[in-house]
C-alpha cells in the first residue's frame, strides 16, 4: 500500500504541474493554440486515473486555461469529485474550479448538494470556508432551498470566520430563493450588533444590498442603522450604512432631518476622503428628500457645495470626477448653488482627462438658463471644434441637442438660433449623430410653426449645399440630416422661395433619400418626367416605388391637363393635411377595446366550404361592425384631419414672427450673429418693457401677468423672440396614464420584495431534512420547547417530534371537542339554565384556541412604533409645532394595534359542533369586535385627516398603526450613563448582552475629549471579580490592560467595546476599573488616571426579545415561574410614555396593552424568562411580574422601580 | 456589488479573471479585451473611474482601476460601492498580494502572479465573495491565507516531498530570471528546461 502510494507521488512528479503548464505556454508563443491543445490531451488523460492528486493538478490546469479563454464545462464532473476529497488542498482546487466555472445550466451542480452540506458542517473552519466561498459563485435556486436552514445555522457558529462568510452568501441564496429572506431575517438583523467587526460588516454589506433594491421594507431598521452610524468606526461599515441611508431618506423626510447632524459632524470630523465624499452625498440626498426648501438647510447644502468645491478643485483627478458626479446630483434639486460655481465646471471642461469633461458636461445640463443659454452652447460649438476623438465630439453634440431641447425647448428663446447651430452641427465630420440633429430638425419644424419659414429657406440651402455633406464617404452619418431636410422642404413646400430650384436640387442623382412628396404640381411636372425615370430604377426599393408613383401621378396630370381639364385643385387636396408628431409611447398606450380578444380567430376556422349567401351576409355584418368600430380606419374620407382645409397648411394660424431679426440669412448662416442680434433684441425688448412698464404704472392697467420689475434681468423677464406654440405630442384617446414598464421583470430583486415587519407564520420555514436539527426560529418559549427534547433525547430533535406534539395539541383539541358535543347532548335534553354554565367554560376553551391560531404581530408593529417613536425624537430645528403633532400622530403605540386584530382573525376550525352553545357568547364577541371595529374606523378617520394636514409624511406605516391618540411625543431617551469625568475626559457607557454567547456581555464605552489637548495611549483596566472578568486577548495576564485603540484629538469623542464573561447573572455586580492615559499638548505631555466603578445592572443582561402572545400565555400557565410584584406611586407620565421607558431601559418588549394594562416580556442572556403585567391606575402603577429566577426578578424589579424614582 | 475583478498586464494577456456573474469563455474574453482596450489608452494621471464598456456596463456599473508597474487591476462594480472604497480596497488588494507572495519569493512582480494564479485566486477569496467585500483589514486577510496555506503544507507532508523536490529541480534555473525588473513579460525569457521525460 505505502508503495503504491510512493509509486503514485513518483509518477505524479513527472505530469505537469500549473507552473510547467504556464512556462510551456510562454516558450510556445508562436503554436499556442497547438501546445495548449496537447496539454488539454494530457489532461483529459490524467483525469481518467484514480489518484486524486492527478486529479486535482489537472484541474488547476484546467482552470488556469478557463482564465485563457478555454471551454472548461467537459470536466465538470471531474471538478465535483475533487472538491469531494478529504484534503483541503485538493478540495480547495475543486471548489476554486467550481467556482470559475459552474453556473444554473450545469447539471452536475445537482451532484454537489449532499457534498457542500457536509462541507458546511466540516469541524474544520477551511473547509466550510471554501465551500461557502465557492458556493457564492455557483448557488442556484435548488441548491439555495436545499442549503439555506445550514447556512443559517452558520450564521451563529462560534468562529467570526465562518459567521462572516455565511451572513454574507445568504445574500445569494436570498436572491435564488426568495422565501428564505424572512425566515432568516430576524437572525440576519441579530448580525447587525456581531461583536466580531467582520461580521457586523458583512451584515451591513448585505443588509444595504436588500435594502437598495427594496428600501421601504427596511425603513424599520433605521434606528438600528443610525446607532451602529454613531458608534462604528470602521469606515467601510460607515460607507455602507451612510449610502444605505441615502436610499432611505426619500422614503421617510424625517429621517433626513434627523440624519444631517450627525452626518455634517463626520464630514467636519473625518479624514478619509471616502467617508467625506458618501456623506455629502447622502446629505445631498436628504436635502433633496427634503425638498421643501427650509431656510436652515441652507447651511447644509452651503456647506455640501463648498466641500465638492474643494474636492473638484484638488489635484487629485478622482477626486476631481467625484466632486462632478456628486455636484450634478444637488443640480436637480438645488440648481441656484451649484450655478454659482459655472467658473469651476466651464474650467472642467478645458480639463485634459475626458472622464472628468464628461461630467463636467453632464453637469452644463443643469445650468443653463434662458439668459446664458447661448453662452453656454457657443462654448460648447468651439469645445466641438478643438475636441480631436470622435467619441468626444459625439459627445458634446449630443449634449448640446440635449441642453438645448431639455423640457420641451424650455430655454430656447430664439429658435432661429437654434435651427442654424443645427446646421452648424451638420459640418462636423464622421459623426455619428446625424440621425439625432435630422430629428430635431423634424421636430422643431413641426412643432414649432412660426419657425417653418425660417426652417424651410434653410433646408433648401442645406439642399443646395448638399454635395458637400455626401461627397465624403466618411460623413455617411450626416447623411440622415439631408432626409429631415428634404422632408420640411417637401412638407411645408409653401414656404419654398424657388421650389424649382429646390427640386433640381433635391433630385439630383447623388441625395440618396429621393423623399420627393411635395405639392409642386403643374410648373415641376416636366423636369420630374424628366428625372424621374432614373429613381425609377434606383436600387432602393422605397425609392423605386415612391418615384414610380409619382411619375406616373405627374403624367396622369399633364394628360389630363393637355385634354384641359381642370385638376388642380384636386391635386393639391391629394396633399392636404398635416401630420402631428405622435408621441413615443402612443403606440403603446392604445387601450385594447373592449370585447377585442386578439387571440381569438378573425374567421371561422377553414373547416367546411361557406356558400355564397353567408359570405354575402358575413360581408354584410363585417361592414356593419366597422361602421360601429371607432378604431377602424375607413376608407371613407370621414376623419377630419384630411380634406379638411383646402390648401392646408396656410390655414393654420401662424403667429406673426418679431421682425426684429432679419428673416433671409444669406448662405449658412453663423449662429454667432444670433448671440449679438438676442443681446439687441433682449435689449430694446428691456427699454420697450421699461416704457411700458411706466405707462402700466400709470394706467394702472394689469397688464400680461408681469409683475416684475425691471431690476437685474430675471428668467422671465427674457420673452422668447418667437411666440413659440409648441405643438405637444399626440397620444390615442383613452391612453393609460400609468407608465409602469419601467422595471425590468427579470430584476431579481422583484421577489426580493418581502415585507419582512410581518411577523413569521408557521408556514415559513427554511425547509429541513427531517434527520436533522431543526433551528428554526420561532418565538423564544417554543425555542425551550425545543432546547428541552432536544436535552432529553440527545441531539436527534427533529421536526418530527414537533409535528407530533401538534397532532397531540390536535388530539387535545378534539377531545375537548368531543366532550363538549357530549355535553350538547346533555344541553338538549336539560334546560336553559344550563346554558349559562356551558358557557361559563367556554371563555376559556376560545380563547386557548385564539392563543392556538393568532399570531399578532408584536415584533412588528413593536418596529414600526419603535421607529416612529425614534424619528419623532428627531431634533427638528424648525416647524417644530408641525412635527410634534405628527409625532403625536405616528407615534401612536403598537399595542392598541393588537388588540383590535386578534379579533379580527377568526378561528379557522369549522365549528358546526359547537355553534349551538357559542352563539351567545359569540354575539358577544361579535359585539365588542364591531365596537372595536368602529373605534378603528373613527380613529382612522382621524388619522387621514392628519394626513391630510401633513401631506405624505409618515409614509404607509403609519396607516398600519392604526390607532391615534392624541399623546405628546416621548422624551429623548439613553441607555449610556456617565461612567467616570474629570476635567480631561468624560466616559459614558451601555451594557449589553450578547445572545450568541449565554456568558458574554459587551460593555460599550464613549470615550469624549473634553479639554484641548490630545488624548493618547488609553488604557482601560478592570479588576475582575470571581464572577466578572474582562476579556482579555490571548497570553496576556489576568491584570494586565486594555489599550483603547485609538487616540482623541480635543473635542472628539469615540467609542470602544469590551467584553466581559459572567457566570451568574442574578445578582447586579460592580467592578472597580481604572483609566490611565497621556494628556499631550505642544509644551508637555503628563500622565494621567481615572477611577470609575462599572455597574452591571440585572437589566443589562436581558435581551429584548419579542414574544407571542400564544407562546407568552403558554409560558404564564406553565406554573414554573415565580411571582412577585411592586407598586410604584406617583407615576406622573402617559402610559405609553412609562412602556417606552421600559422597554428601552430595561430591554423589555411589550407583548399585548390593553387600555391601560400591558403584558411584557424580556430574556435573560441565559435563557431566564422575565414577564411583566404592568397595570396603572392613577399615578399608581403595579407591576406583577413573573420569572423562573427569583432573585433575578427581584433585581430587576428594583431597577425598574429606582429608574422612575428618578423622574 | 462587484460584477468582476480583471488583473491583466500592459500587453491585455489576463493574469486573473474573476467574474461574479456568469458569462461564457468567449464572452469573457471579449470583456477583457475591451476592458484593456478602454484602460490602457488613459494617460498615466486621469481619474481611475471609467464609465462604459458596452459588456460590462450598463447605466449603474463602473470601471475603477489602478496601474501598479505591469498590471492592472480593474473591478466593475455597481453604484452601491463607493468608488474611493474600492480603490483603497485595490490597494490593500496589490499589498495583500504582494505581501502573501513575498513570503514565498522575494520581491513580488508580475511573474509571481503568473505562475502562482491559483494562490491569487485563494487571497482574493478571502477579501471579495460572490461579489460582495468580506474583509478589508490587511491583517485580518493574511492570517487567514497564511493560517489555510499552513493546512496545506501540513497536509502534502511526506507525500508532497518528491513532487517538492522536483518542482525545486525545475525553478533551478528561476533564480537566473530578472526578477527585480518591473517590465513586461516580453522581454524575460525564461530558460527551456530540459525534459524529464
Amino acid at each position: 500500500m505505502a508503495l503504491k502510494i510512493v509509486k503514485g507521488s513518483i509518477d505524479r512528479m513527472f505530469d505537469k504541474n500549473l507552473q510547467d503548464l504556464v512556462r510551456g505556454i510562454r516558450n510556445h508563443k508562436e503554436d499556442e493554440a497547438k501546445y495548449i491543445s496537447t496539454c488539454i490531451d494530457e489532461i483529459k488523460q490524467e483525469l481518467k486515473q484514480d489518484n486524486i492528486a492527478v486529479k486535482a493538478n489537472a484541474v488547476c490546469k484546467l482552470t488556469y486555461l478557463q482564465m485563457l479563454g478555454y471551454d472548461v464545462s467537459w470536466a465538470a464532473f471531474n471538478i465535483v469529485e475533487v472538491m469531494s476529497s478529504s484534503k483541503f488542498t485538493y478540495k480547495r482546487i475543486g471548489y476554486l474550479a467550481a467556482s470559475q466555472c459552474f453556473h444554473e445550466s450545469t447539471d452536475v451542480i445537482m451532484l454537489t448538494t449532499n457534498q457542500i452540506r457536509k462541507d458546511l458542517s466540516s469541524p474544520n473552519q477551511y473547509d466550510t470556508g471554501v465551500a461557502l466561498t465557492g458556493l457564492s459563485c455557483f448557488v442556484t435556486p435548488d441548491l439555495a432551498r436545499d442549503l439555506a436552514n445550514d447556512i443559517m445555522t452558520l450564521m451563529s457558529h462560534t468562529k467570526p470566520y465562518i459567521r462572516k462568510k455565511a451572513v454574507l452568501i445568504m445574500y445569494k441564496v436570498f436572491l435564488k430563493y426568495p422565501e428564505s429572506l424572512r425566515p432568516a431575517f430576524p437572525r440576519l438583523k441579530e448580525k447587525l450588533e456581531d461583536p466580531d467587526p467582520g461580521v457586523q460588516s458583512a451584515a451591513v454589506n448585505v443588509i444595504c444590498e436588500l435594502a437598495r433594491r427594496n428600501p421601504k421594507n427596511y425603513l424599520s431598521l433605521a434606528p438600528l442603522f443610525f446607532k451602529l452610524m454613531t458608534s462604528s468606526t470602521n469606515n467601510w461599515v460607515l460607507i455602507k450604512i451612510i449610502k444605505l441611508f441615502g436610499a432611505l431618506t426619500p422614503l421617510e423626510p424625517r429621517l433626513g432631518k434627523k440624519l444631517i447632524e450627525p452626518l455634517t459632524n463626520l464630514i467636519h470630523s473625518t479624514s478619509a476622503m471616502s467617508l467625506l465624499y458618501e456623506c455629502v452625498n447622502t446629505v445631498i440626498a436628504v436635502l433633496i428628500s427634503l425638498s421643501s426648501g427650509m431656510p436652515n438647510h441652507s447651511a447644509s447644502i452651503q456647506l455640501c457645495v463648498q466641500k465638492l468645491r474643494i474636492l473638484i478643485e484638488d489635484s487629485d483627478q478622482n477626486l476631481k470626477y467625484l466632486g462632478l458626479l456628486a455636484m450634478s446630483k444637488i443640480l436637480k434639486t438645488h440648481p441656484k448653488s451649484v450655478q454659482s460655481h459655472k467658473d469651476l465646471i466651464l474650467q472642467c471642461l478645458d480639463d485634459k482627462d475626458e472622464s472628468i469633461r464628461l461630467r463636467a458636461l453632464d453637469l452644463l445640463y443643469g445650468m443653463v438658463s434662458k439668459k446664458n443659454l447661448m453662452e453656454i452652447v457657443k462654448k460648447l460649438m468651439l469645445h466641438v471644434d478643438k475636441a480631436e476623438g470622435t467619441t468626444y465630439r459625439d459627445e458634446l453634440l449630443t449634449k448640446i441637442i440635449d441642453i438645448c431641447s431639455q423640457s420641451n425647448y424650455q430655454y430656447i428663446t430664439n429658435f432661429e438660433w437654434y435651427i442654424s447651430i443645427l446646421v452648424e452641427l451638420t459640418r462636423l465630420e464622421g459623426t455619428r449623430h446625424g440621425h439625432l440633429i435630422a430629428s430635431q430638425m423634424l421636430d422643431v419644424a413641426i412643432r414649432v410653426k412660426a419657425i417653418r419659414v425660417f426652417a424651410v429657406a434653410q433646408m433648401a440651402t442645406l439642399l443646395d449645399n448638399a454635395h458637400m455633406l455626401t461627397g465624403n464617404t466618411q460623413r455617411n452619418g450626416i447623411c440622415e440630416v439631408l432626409y429631415a431636410a428634404a422632408w420640411i422642404c417637401g412638407e411645408f413646400s409653401e414656404h419654398l422661395e424657388n421650389p424649382m430650384e429646390t427640386l433640381e436640387a433635391m433630385l439630383r442623382p447623388k441625395s440618396q433619400e429621393g423623399n420627393t412628396d411635395s405639392t409642386t404640381a403643374q410648373e415641376a411636372s416636366q423636369l420630374m418626367i424628366d428625372r424621374l425615370p432614373l429613381f425609377v430604377q434606383s436600387a432602393n426599393l422605397e425609392v423605386q416605388e415612391r418615384a414610380s408613383c409619382i411619375l406616373q401621378l405627374v403624367k396622369y396630370i399633364q394628360k389630363l391637363q393637355q385634354k384641359d381639364v381642370e385638376v388642380s385643385e384636386e391635386v393639391c387636396a391629394l396633399f392636404a393635411g398635416e401630420l402631428n408628431p405622435v408621441a413615443p409611447k402612443a403606440q403603446k398606450k392604445v387601450p385594447i377595446p373592449d370585447g377585442l380578444d386578439l387571440d381569438a380567430w378573425i374567421n371561422e376556422p377553414p373547416s367546411e366550404k361557406v356558400d355564397e349567401k353567408e359570405l354575402a351576409r358575413r360581408r354584410e355584418a363585417r361592414k356593419q361592425e366597422q361602421a360601429n368600430n371607432p378604431f377602424y380606419i375607413k376608407a371613407s374620407p370621414s376623419s377630419q384631419k384630411v380634406y379638411q382645409e383646402t390648401p392646408g397648411v396656410e390655414h393654420i394660424p401662424v403667429v406673426q414672427i418679431d421682425l426684429s431679426v432679419p428673416l433671409k440669412v444669406p448662405g449658412l448662416p453663423m449662429s454667432d450673429q444670433y448671440v449679438k442680434l438676442e443681446e439687441e433684441r433682449r435689449q430694446k425688448e428691456r427699454a420697450e418693457k421699461k416704457k411700458k412698464d411706466k405707462k402700466k404704472r400709470k394706467e394702472k392697467r394689469s397688464g400680461r401677468g408681469k409683475k416684475h420689475d425691471s431690476g437685474p434681468e430675471s428668467e422671465e423677464d427674457i420673452t422668447p423672440a418667437h411666440m413659440v406654440d409648441i405643438v405637444t405630442e399626440e397620444m390615442p384617446e383613452n391612453a393609460l396614464p400609468s407608465d409602469d414598464d419601467e422595471r425590468d421583470p427579470a430584476d431579481p430583486h422583484k421577489a426580493l420584495d418581502i415585507d419582512l415587519d410581518k411577523p413569521l407564520a408557521d408556514s415559513e420555514k427554511l425547509p429541513v431534512r427531517s434527520h436533522r436539527a431543526a433551528e428554526v426560529l420561532k418565538s423564544p418559549a417554543e425555542d425551550e420547547e425545543g432546547e428541552n427534547v432536544s436535552s432529553l433525547e440527545p441531539k436527534k430533535k427533529s421536526s418530527k417530534e414537533k409535528r407530533e406534539k401538534k397532532k397531540d395539541k390536535d388530539k387535545d383539541r378534539k377531545k375537548s371537542k368531543e366532550e363538549k358535543k357530549k355535553k350538547k347532548h346533555k344541553h338538549e335534553e336539560k334546560e336553559e339554565a344550563d346554558l349559562l354554565c356551558g358557557q361559563a367554560d367556554e371563555p376559556a376553551f376560545q380563547s386557548e384556541e385564539t392563543n392556538e391560531v393568532v399570531t399578532p404581530p408584536t415584533s412588528t408593529s413593536a418596529d414600526v412604533s419603535d421607529l416612529d417613536f425614534w424619528l419623532s425624537n428627531a431634533p427638528v430645528p424648525s416647524n417644530t409645532q408641525e412635527a410634534a403633532t405628527v409625532a403625536a400622530a405616528e407615534a401612536a403605540p403598537a399595542p392598541g394595534a393588537i388588540s383590535v386584530t386578534t379579533p379580527d382573525s377568526e378561528p379557522e376550525e369549522p365549528k358546526d359542533t359547537e355553534m349551538e352553545e357559542t352563539k351567545s357568547s359569540k354575539h358577544k364577541k361579535k359585539k365588542q369586535k364591531r365596537e372595536k371595529e368602529d373605534k378603528e374606523k373613527k380613529k382612522k378617520k382621524k388619522h387621514h385627516h392628519h394626513h391630510h394636514h401633513h401631506g405624505d409624511k409618515g409614509g404607509e406605516e403609519s396607516v398600519q398603526n392604526g390607532t391615534v391618540e392624541e399623546e405628546e411625543p416621548l422624551p429623548p431617551m439613553s441607555n449610556y450613563c456617565l461612567l467616570a469625568e474629570n476635567s480631561y475626559i468624560k466616559v459614558a457607557y451601555d451594557i449589553q448582552g450578547n445572545l450568541q454567547d449565554g456568558s458574554q456581555v459587551v460593555v460599550s464605552v464613549i470615550f469624549e475629549n473634553k479639554c484641548d489637548s490630545f488624548l493618547k495611549s488609553m488604557e482601560f483596566n478592570v479588576l475582575d471579580s470571581l464572577n466578572s472578568k474582562l476579556q482579555r486577548p490571548e497570553g496576556s495576564g489576568p491584570h494586565d490592560s486594555l489599550t483603547i485603540p485609538f487616540q482623541l484629538p480635543p473635542g472628539v469623542s469615540n467609542e470602544a467595546r469590551f467584553v466581559f464573561t459572567v457566570q451568574s447573572i442574578i445578582m447586579p455586580q460592580k467592578l472597580k476599573g481604572t483609566l490611565t492615559f497621556i494628556v499631550k499638548n505642544e509644551e508637555s505631555s503628563t500622565h494621567e488616571k481615572l477611577d470609575f466603578k462599572l455597574h452591571f445592572t440585572c437589566t443589562s443582561y436581558l435581551i429584548t426579545t419579542p414574544c407571542y402572545s400564544d407562546a407568552f400565555a403558554k409560558l404564564l400557565e406553565s406554573g414554573d415561574l415565580k411571582s412577585s410584584s411592586i407598586r410604584l406611586e406617583g407615576v406622573n407620565m402617559p402610559f405609553h410614555h412609562l412602556l417606552a421607558r421600559i422597554c428601552f431601559h430595561h430591554h423589555f418588549s411589550v407583548v399585548e396593552r390593553i387600555d391601560s394594562c400591558a403584558s411584557m416580556y424580556s430574556r435573560s442572556i441565559q435563557g431566564h424568562h422575565v414577564c411583566l403585567l404592568v397595570k396603572i391606575s392613577s399615578q399608581t402603577v403595579s407591576v406583577d411580574a413573573k420569572c423562573d429566577e427569583p432573585t433575578l426578578l427581584g433585581n430587576v424589579l428594583d431597577e425598574i422601580k429606582q429608574t422612575f424614582s428618578q423622574c | 456589488m462587484i460584477k468582476a475583478i480583471l488583473i491583466f498586464n500592459n500587453h491585455g494577456k489576463p493574469r486573473l479573471s474573476k467574474f461574479y456573474e456568469h458569462f461564457n469563455e468567449d464572452i469573457e474574453q471579449q470583456i477583457i479585451r475591451e476592458t484593456f482596450h478602454l484602460v490602457s489608452k488613459r494617460d498615466e494621471n486621469v481619474c481611475n473611474f471609467l464609465e462604459g464598456g458596452m459588456l460590462i456596463g450598463g447605466s449603474d456599473y463602473k470601471l475603477i482601476y489602478r496601474h501598479y508597474a505591469t498590471l492592472y487591476f480593474v473591478f466593475c462594480v455597481d453604484s452601491s460601492e463607493s468608488e474611493l472604497g474600492i480603490l483603497d480596497l485595490i490597494q490593500v488588494n496589490s499589498q495583500v498580494f504582494v505581501e502573501t507572495l513575498d513570503k514565498c519569493f522575494e520581491n513580488v512582480c508580475e511573474l509571481d502572479l503568473i505562475f502562482h494564479v491559483d494562490k491569487v485566486h485563494h487571497i482574493l477569496a478571502e477579501m471579495v465573495m460572490g461579489g460582495m467585500v468580506l474583509e478589508t483589514n490587511m491583517n485580518e486577510i493574511i492570517t487567514q491565507v497564511d493560517l489555510q496555506n499552513k493546512m496545506e503544507k501540513s497536509e502534502a507532508g511526506i507525500a508532497g516531498a518528491p513532487a517538492r523536490a522536483v518542482s525545486a529541480v525545475k525553478n533551478m534555473n528561476l533564480p537566473e530570471m530578472p526578477r527585480n525588473i518591473n517590465i513586461g513579460d516580453i522581454s524575460i525569457k525564461v530558460p527551456n528546461l530540459p525534459s524529464f521525460k
